[in-house]
């Protein structure tokens, strides 16, 4: 029963299906689209404030369309006062941020509470109106995706296409301005009216949108798809392109779900089914998903607890045999006092080390090989050159130098290493200085 | 009389309850508000009171009852859950804070809507949740000795004693540790538990208060009357009395006005959750237009006082010029208003004070400088010329560039600037241009010169 039910969703069998499928699609990549550009501008939450903010607006629309005579119900003249009623609240918020020390935050509970405040005044006043009747006018602000019509489809559709195209045409100038508003208008660009354009962008996908899904509904199509997608990207146009595939794929997933099993408002399936993909993308996202992240911390972690393996090494069989070559036994014991490390985790790191053949180990004694050699011999040696650095230009103490010359050795890359060469060849060499290891095999 | 027939069908035992309720609500809130507008905060109140959704339901459907007392849990779980989602959101995805908010509360408000649903029986009213139902509330009553009082002013009484309490026992702590996080740290003042502490506060009141008033206007109680008190003072303590006052003048005249303002109108009166937060913002529209540091009004009132002192000083300096030129220092107010970049109606006030204040004389169609005025512009004219002096020989500057710095601080420029000016440069008696440089005018009369 459900499986065939899904055929039909999926094959876009019923006529109804079809429209509101498409329809929730392309209002999910709309929003997921302009979301993206919000998050980074940090205005995330405008959408919600004006949302609220269209109340009065098509309350006061319905008002005159009553006081015109009819009944008040027709939807372009409402769709015209919401989006009145939005604009009003977007030319106040950003009036107050550029008047007033108050913090966008401040400006968008001000604005949402007050303008929502005083429709719902309206609202009062009209329901108890004589001519026409406001009933359903609420319905508006929960949304009925299942009724979507051919009409409110098309709307979307238009809706969506001018968004593409209008941050397509300006995605140079957008960029700027999420990533350094100052910096853009420096550039002579004139920050308040792409401002304005983008706010402009969002009050349209909400209006339209308002119907479809509902208020706080669509407040978390602008939200969650751009948010989720920041964890899979650094680079805006993919974070662009990721986020309208979340809002859409989120749209679909969340409509078949609803429409296949009774009982599921579309709206809230639409916001679930964003919010897992929220969730997955949090966890999974290969630019700051955390698990990569933590993946990546443990990765260097252990790298950096095997460079100091193979320098610790080095640096005893150095002091017993005079010279560090690959093939002297050191003792566990010694090694144990080199570093704070405890006798645990040293195995450990020697046996992950033996694993991929740069110590050798019998009971109780390391040794190096050849490749762990030629790796601890450069290690120690970016380690002595930074340390000589310090020494003779940073003015640090050469009874602290060592622990400074720990932090950095790991991440010197090599083109510092010869930079440092070259700065420290005129200078008297204090600390014997491991020739490089590539010289070596060479003689 | 008009007055009274508007009120008519006031009840005070009535009417009375719904205001101290509004009252409450709007003090409960302010107190904590404060914190959130300073610390960017000032959309969790709407977070929570969309996510609480979940909570009621699942606390129904748990309880099988509309007790208030296991919805308030609910919703005070989920509330708190909110904070601490956001909080994570923020933290571990590294998510900007307002679009963690937005990502949490809506979520859990579409499960509170699939929850409903899947519980068809269960008879919450949206309506309720957003508009609030603050008229009915004493109509629910419990009786405490032989008073009957409405429940909500019982749990907000107490809801507001414990902010209360919070914000006195925790006031150094909340404060430096809303305006720099590090210095509370370095302190010794956790600022990661003051955070929470608020967290759990905000939830508490916000659902103690949106079951009487309604989560926007929960919002607006949280959100306004700081910002307003905000934009009235600089210093935290009188900021927060001050949003408590204009949050308790909101919820009166709100609900006021919810009874009086359509029956002018000869309609039936309206909700008056919607009114209060309406009375907050024309209360907010207030202070932004009237605070006396910051109001628009007070800043293009102290604006337009400097520009005409400003304009005042132009019009001596200009005739004292005048008189180096010509032998006599008069003009034509015509004249006056294209060689200053004036208009009409701040030149006539400039010089009716002027004239006031006798540095000048209307003779007709001219006017005239008088000895007093002489003095002042010859202070301005010396000034002028000691900071052209100044400017060419020990700032460098080149000699095209140096009019325009000299026009500003010649204002701002008194007698013990000017001798130090001198002091600063070489005593030609000549300005780079090669003008002379009037002497210091005597100060034995009173009337001195300065500008400043």
């Amino acid at each position: 029963m459900i499986w065939s039910d899904l055929w039909d969703v999926l094959l876009l069998r019923d006529y109804n299906t079809r429209v509101v499928l498409l329809g929730v699609a392309l209002l999910g990549a709309a929003s997921g689209l302009v979301g993206s550009f919000t998050l980074l501008r940090k205005r995330s939450l405008m959408g919600d404030a004006l949302a609220h903010a269209s109340l009065p607006g098509l309350v006061i629309a319905f008002m005159i369309a009553v006081a015109a005579g009819g009944d008040g119900k027709s939807m372009p003249l409402l769709l015209a006062g919401a989006t009145m009623g939005g604009l009003a609240g977007v030319a106040c918020i950003l009036f107050l941020q550029r008047f007033t020390k108050l913090k966008q935050d401040a400006t968008l509970g001000i604005v949402l509470s007050v303008f929502f405040g005083l429709g719902v005044v309206l609202l009062g006043i009209t329901q108890k109106m004589d001519a026409g009747h406001s009933a359903g006018l609420e319905t508006y602000i929960f949304g009925k995706t299942a009724s979507m019509r051919r009409a409110d489809g098309i709307m979307i559709a238009i809706t969506a296409l001018i968004s593409i195209l209008v941050t397509g045409v300006l995605f140079k100038e957008l960029k700027l301005l999420c990533f350094d508003a100052d910096f853009a208008g420096s550039r002579g660009l004139r920050v308040w009216l792409l401002d304005t354009i983008l706010m402009v962008l969002v009050v349209m996908v909400t209006m339209v949108g308002l119907q479809a899904v509902g208020l706080v509904l669509m407040v978390a199509m602008l939200v969650i798809p751009a948010a989720a997608a920041r964890f899979w990207t650094e680079s805006i146009f993919r974070l662009a392109l990721v986020s309208a595939s979340i809002g859409l794929v989120g749209s679909v997933l969340g409509a078949t779900a609803s429409a296949v099993m009774a009982d599921l408002p579309s709206g809230a399936m639409i916001v679930l089914a964003c919010a897992l993909l929220f969730a997955v993308s949090m966890f999974f996202g290969t630019q700051r998903g955390v698990l990569p992240r933590l993946w990546r911390r443990r990765q260097l972690n252990a790298k950096i607890a095997r460079q100091h393996l193979l320098r610790g090494i080095y640096e005893l069989s150095e002091a017993e045999f005079q010279d560090a070559n690959p093939g002297h036994w050191v003792s566990l014991i010694d090694l144990l006092q080199k570093r704070s490390w405890n006798s645990k985790q040293l195995r450990r790191q020697i046996e992950t080390a033996e694993l991929v053949e740069l110590v050798r180990y019998k009971t109780d004694q390391v040794a190096l090989t050849s490749a762990g050699y030629a790796e601890a011999a450069r290690l120690t040696r970016q380690h002595r050159l930074w340390e000589l650095y310090l020494v003779h230009y940073a003015d640090v103490a050469t009874a602290r130098v060592d622990r400074d010359a720990d932090d950095i050795e790991h991440v010197l890359e090599h083109d510092v290493v010869e930079k440092l060469e070259r700065l420290l060849d005129h200078d008297p060499i204090r600390i014997a200085v491991p020739s490089s290891p590539h010289a070596m095999e060479s003689t | 009389m008009a007055m009274l027939a508007v009120l008519q069908g006031w009840d005070w035992q009535f009417d009375g309850w719904i205001m101290v309720v509004g009252v409450l609500c709007a003090t409960s809130t302010a107190l904590l508000g404060n914190f959130l507008v300073l610390r960017r905060m000032s959309m969790l109140g709407d977070a929570v009171s969309h996510a609480v959704l979940p909570g009621l339901v699942a606390a129904f459907l748990i309880s099988h009852s509309r007790s208030s007392l296991a919805m308030f849990v609910g919703a005070v779980i989920v509330g708190v859950l909110t904070a601490m989602f956001t909080e994570w959101i923020r933290r571990f995805g590294r998510v900007e804070e307002s679009a963690a908010m937005g990502v949490v509360f809506t979520s859990l408000f579409a499960l509170g809507l699939v929850m409903i649903v899947q519980a068809d029986h269960v008879d919450l009213d949206a309506d309720c949740v957003l508009y609030g139902a603050i008229d009915l509330t004493p109509m629910f009553t419990f009786n405490i000795g032989a008073y009957e009082v409405p429940q909500a002013a019982v749990v907000l009484s107490v809801v507001t004693l414990i902010n209360a309490a919070f914000v006195l026992v925790c006031y150094k702590e909340l404060k430096i540790s809303s305006f720099d996080p590090s210095l509370a740290h370095s302190q010794g003042v956790r600022p990661a538990w003051m955070h929470y502490a608020l967290m759990v506060l905000v939830a508490v009141t916000t659902v103690a208060c949106f079951e009487s008033v309604g989560n926007i206007l929960v919002v607006a109680m949280l959100v306004v009357p700081p910002s307003a008190a905000f934009l009235l003072t600089h210093r935290l303590g009188l900021m927060i009395v001050l949003s408590v006052v204009i949050g308790a003048a909101g919820a009166i005249l709100g609900h006021v006005g919810a009874f009086a303002i359509p029956r002018a109108f000869g309609m039936p009166s309206t909700s008056t959750a919607g009114m209060m937060s309406v009375a907050l913002g024309g209360l907010f529209v207030l202070a932004l237009l009237f605070a006396p540091q910051q109001g628009l009004v007070s800043r293009s009132i102290r604006r337009f006082v400097l520009s005409q002192q400003i304009l005042r000083d132009d019009i001596v300096a200009y005739l004292y010029r005048a008189g180096e030129r010509h032998g006599e220092a008069i003009a034509k107010p015509s004249d006056l208003i294209t060689e200053l970049f004036s208009s009409a109606v701040p030149m006539s006030l400039a010089l009716r004070r002027l004239v006031r204040q006798d540095c000048i004389r209307d003779c007709g169609q001219q006017i005239e400088l008088t000895k007093q005025g002489e003095k002042l512009g010859k202070a301005l004219v010396r000034s002028h010329r000691l900071w052209e002096s100044y400017l060419v020989e020990q700032a460098e500057l080149d000699r095209s560039k140096i009019h325009d710095k000299a026009e500003q601080w010649e204002h701002f420029t008194g007698q013990a600037l000017r001798d130090r000016l001198v002091d600063q440069t070489s005593s030609t008696g000549l300005d780079p241009h090669g003008t002379v440089i009037p002497a210091e005018p005597k100060s034995d009369d009173d009337g001195p010169p300065d500008a400043s």
